[in-house]
């Protein structure tokens, strides 16, 4: 179902001597310089409305892969979990004065329990059943969380935070709460990458093609399944505290419906379960999905001598579009975005080596 | 004493509600049976069929519309097949699952572009004054719900022991490789499971709809099929038929009781709660089988 | 063919085994001297691959012990397989798929391995020194089995023969003193069949590895046991060295019809 996660090889000698960058290890280092500088060179809207819900987003769609792309098991509530982290991050740094760095592991601790304790049925149920625990876990976490007194109270709880700031640091500007989540996904990410390539990877991948086998090799299916569990809601979680502190500046219950479980999910369909990049792949690829089609079907509009579409139309179009394409990988690239750039990289590599 | 004509009142439009979920988790264990699929669009589908009978009343009555939105599902089983299920077959249980979440969403943003996202009302002529039996109100509502379920529900158990379809769809899924030897018809027995589970989506759609409006929420309370599927145990029809009764009850005398305490909205998690309970501590569910592992 | 001296290093006794009402193996008993090749043997439906399954943790007894090197095997989950020395191979093939060959074998280092968390996220250090000792062993193990080159490509993608080829790699990488095969060269050609189990006999000879086999094909049973047992019907019917077993009446008639 999912690629394999040997580590590019980041420089080979070539034919005539030298050393030959892939192309995959150039592209890393153009986007990584992009990003360092992208509050100077991009606008306020494009920082604010694209560049950091992908990263958030993207981290979480990571945290979900680890769980359902190389472990196989399917998550319905990677969002919920967001909505823990979000709300726990919140409460101690608003509530309790936990510096910011910690409200964030906070978030994420807490929503780590409680995914460890979702996955706890893991070993006696599998496969779809599984789905059902954790879509009863979706539903549920949202449901306390809008009861809890503390929360705020009602379908729209909502806490907000008091002003960001990090020791002297005042996260003012778009520019300091994008640097945050910058380095943030940035150290997950990493840390990510070297877990999914190494043994544990390898045990999560193992128990996804064949349990048994897996088994009898020594590898715990509890002890991988809860790890796997643990380590997508924790990724969630710090997402969600990152939602607050640096997005929306606040946690608020309704962003975190099923609906967007489904959303992380299509991500990783998309991006390609299985694969780091395609996690992030898939986030800006959803992401830029609703301005893809709010401009076509401007042009669509114009084109039959319409009149603007509606608010609602454009949404209704939105899941449509969705739904085709999570087919459409299904079906066609079951390694999503992540092979089509492989294959592109590679054919790159093949034309300057 | 009127705690306990409280409770059985409860208890009563908890039932007949839960017939309504059991109608609609048999849909699912249909769809199950026949292609090993768990539907995550049946909530999607029954939006759909609500949200066309709505939309095609005015032009046609109920009966009319009723008959359009059978023909409209027969077209919607075919494309679903087209483009979900035979490009996906031999895949594992759990990519196919997902494609039914991408069905789903096209169904959603299909049914909303073509009739709108305001909710609507579907008022059947159902008097609104309740029974009265002592001192006990039922709801002439829920009574014609449940009948119409319980008339599903009986038609569908006769259709699983009595006909050949019925049957085949029960070798399907304990062998589909043996089923096909004996001459069973994969395509033609999926067709008519798919067929039945969209009329259940029809007339879960029209009851529901009845009951409170036909609104987007509509997707998410056939969803509930799900955890009465678990509770019920996959692969028992009378399981999941007392669990859909159970979820009901349970909804109803949770929120009666505890609702007001909480803040309300019990019957949103009951099923999800009580579902988890049974993947925790007896995933078979009440009448279900655990299954032996081959290597 | 001359078994190595000494003594049992698996034992069997009394094993039951069921499936709601069906017994798959009755009263079975047997025993693996250390540094033999016993084969297992029987018609269809004897139990031959439910006795592997049994050894290996992945069905519990209904009655009966096992034990490995004076271990309980019997009361041991399948994960404490590779741990106590005991490796196996599956009839119908239960290679990772979304793995590459490398990435496979690498899996049967599990045990050995023991970076947690905390040491694999990290990565320098802990981690990767581990890493590159035991991809070392497992290019080893690659080349002896002649997958070296293909050690990149998906696993599933691989022919038939050679994906077998590539369980037994990763049964190898386990380290074992005991590797079980379920019917490893079913569906090979004669050649493969020949070179498949030149492997094999590389292994139980100059590495001592004790190896228990089911096989069908009566002349890799005859060329390669030390022991025989054959099962019928759940129940063990004849057990002794080949020359022994060919003559057995109760073998032969067990066999009636077949081969």
């Amino acid at each position: 179902m999912a690629s394999g996660s040997a580590p590019e090889s980041l420089a080979q000698p070539a034919q005539r001597g030298g050393v030959f960058l892939s192309t995959n290890v150039i592209a890393l280092g153009a986007i990584l310089i992009l990003a360092a500088v992208a509050p100077a060179v991009l606008s306020e809207y494009w920082l604010k409305a694209i560049l950091i819900p992908t990263l958030i987003f993207g981290l979480a769609a990571f945290g979900l892969n680890m769980v359902t792309g190389y472990a196989g098991l399917i998550s319905m509530g990677q969002a919920a979990f967001m909505a823990v982290g979000a709300f726990a991050a919140v409460i101690a740094y608003g509530r309790f004065g936990v510096p910011i760095p910690l409200a964030l592991l906070c978030g994420g601790a807490l929503s780590a329990l409680i995914g460890v304790i979702v996955g706890t049925p893991s070993l006696r149920i599998k496969g779809l059943y599984l789905m059902v625990a954790t879509l009863a876990a979706q539903f549920i976490i949202i449901w306390i969380l809008q009861r809890v007194p503390w929360t705020g109270t009602g379908s729209f709880a909502t806490l907000n935070t008091p002003p960001v700031r990090i020791a002297s640091w005042n996260l003012d500007t778009t520019a300091d709460r994008y640097y945050l989540v910058f380095s943030v996904v940035l150290l997950l990410t990493l840390f990510g990458y070297n877990l999914v390539t190494s043994r544990i990877g390898r045990a999560w991948m193992a128990l996804r093609d064949h349990d048994i086998a897996a088994s009898v090799m020594g590898i715990s299916m509890l002890r991988y399944k809860l790890l796997a569990f643990l380590m997508a809601a924790f990724y969630a979680g710090v997402a969600g505290g990152l939602v607050v502190f640096c997005w929306t500046g606040a946690a608020s219950v309704q962003e975190y419906e099923l609906e967007i479980s489904i959303e992380i999910l299509g991500m990783i369909i998309i991006g390609g379960l299985g694969s780091v990049l395609g996690s992030y792949l898939g986030a800006v690829f959803i992401l830029l999905l609703p301005i893809l089609i709010s401009f076509a079907m401007q042009q669509l509009t114009t084109l039959i001598g319409h009149s603007n579409v509606s608010a609602a139309v454009l949404a209704n179009a939105e899941h449509i579009v969705f739904g085709v394409l999570v087919l459409y990988f299904l079906v066609k690239e079951p390694h999503g975005l992540a092979r089509l750039w492989k294959r592109f990289a590679s054919w790159l590599d093949a034309k300057r080596g | 004493m009127g705690d306990l004509i409280y409770a059985i009142e409860l208890l009563t439009t908890g039932v007949f509600t839960g017939l309504m979920y059991s109608m609609v988790a048999l849909g699912f264990v249909l769809i199950f049976k026949a292609s090993s699929v768990f539907n995550y669009a049946q909530g999607a589908m029954t939006l759909f069929a609500a949200l066309t009978v709505v939309g095609l009343m005015p032009h046609l009555g109920l009966a009319g519309s009723l008959l359009a939105t059978v023909a409209v599902m027969c077209v919607m089983a075919v494309v679903a097949e087209r483009i979900v299920f035979r490009p996906l077959m031999g895949a594992s249980q759990l990519t196919i699952f997902m494609g039914t979440v991408g069905f789903a969403s096209i169904l959603e943003g299909a049914a909303q572009i073509v009739w709108g996202t305001k909710p609507q009302g579907l008022k059947l002529d159902i008097p609104v004054e309740p029974l009265k039996f002592g001192e006990l109100l039922v709801s002439r509502q829920d009574l014609f719900a449940a009948a119409v379920a319980g008339v599903f529900v009986g038609a569908l158990v006769w259709f699983f022991r009595n006909t050949r379809t019925g049957l085949a769809l029960r070798a399907i899924a304990d062998d589909p490789a043996a089923a096909q030897v004996v001459g069973i018809k994969l395509r033609r027995v999926w067709a008519i499971a798919w067929a039945l589970a969209g009329a259940i989506a029809i007339a879960a759609g029209v009851l529901w709809g009845n009951r409170i409006g036909v609104h987007f929420a509509m997707s998410l309370i056939a969803l509930k099929a799900l955890p009465v599927l678990i509770i019920g145990g996959i692969d028992s029809v009378a399981g999941v038929i007392v669990a859909g009764m159970i979820v009901g009850a349970a909804e109803a005398l949770g929120e009666g009781f505890i609702g007001t305490y909480i803040g309300g909205g019990v019957q949103d998690v009951m099923a999800y709660i009580v579902a988890l309970l049974f993947l925790m501590f007896r995933p078979s569910g009440l009448f279900g089988q655990s299954t032996i592992l081959r290597v | 063919m001359t078994p190595q001296v000494a003594g049992p290093v698996l034992r069997a006794t009394g094993i039951h085994l069921s499936f709601g009402g069906v017994a798959a193996l009755s009263g079975v008993d047997f025993f693996v001297n250390s540094g033999e090749i016993l084969s297992i043997i029987g018609p269809n439906g004897a139990g031959k691959t439910s006795l592997l399954n049994v050894i290996s943790g992945v069905f519990r007894v209904s009655h009966g012990e096992i034990s490995f090197e004076g271990r309980d095997l019997a009361r041991s989950p399948a994960e404490d397989l590779a741990r106590m020395g005991i490796a196996r191979t599956f009839q119908n093939l239960a290679l990772f798929k979304g793995m590459t060959v490398e990435e496979n074998v690498l899996v049967g280092r599990h045990a050995l391995m023991s970076s947690g968390v905390l040491a694999c996220g990290a990565w320098w250090g802990k981690a990767s020194g581990e890493e590159a000792t035991h991809r070392a062993r497992v290019a080893e193990i690659l080349k002896f089995l002649g997958l070296w080159e293909l050690r990149h490509a998906r696993a599933d993608t691989l022919a038939y023969g050679l994906q077998k080829r590539v369980e037994l790699g990763r049964a190898m990488a386990v380290e074992p003193r005991l590797l079980l095969l379920d019917e490893p060269t079913a569906g090979m050609s004669h050649a493969e069949k020949s070179e498949f189990m030149s492997y094999v006999l590389d292994l139980n000879r100059t590495r001592r590895i004790t190896i228990i086999l089911i096989e069908h094909d009566m002349g890799v049973v005859m060329k390669m046991s030390d022991r025989i047992v054959v099962l019928d019907h759940g129940v063990k019917i004849a057990e002794g060295v080949p020359d022994e077993i060919v003559e057995n009446r109760d073998v032969i008639h067990a066999y009636l019809g077949e081969q």
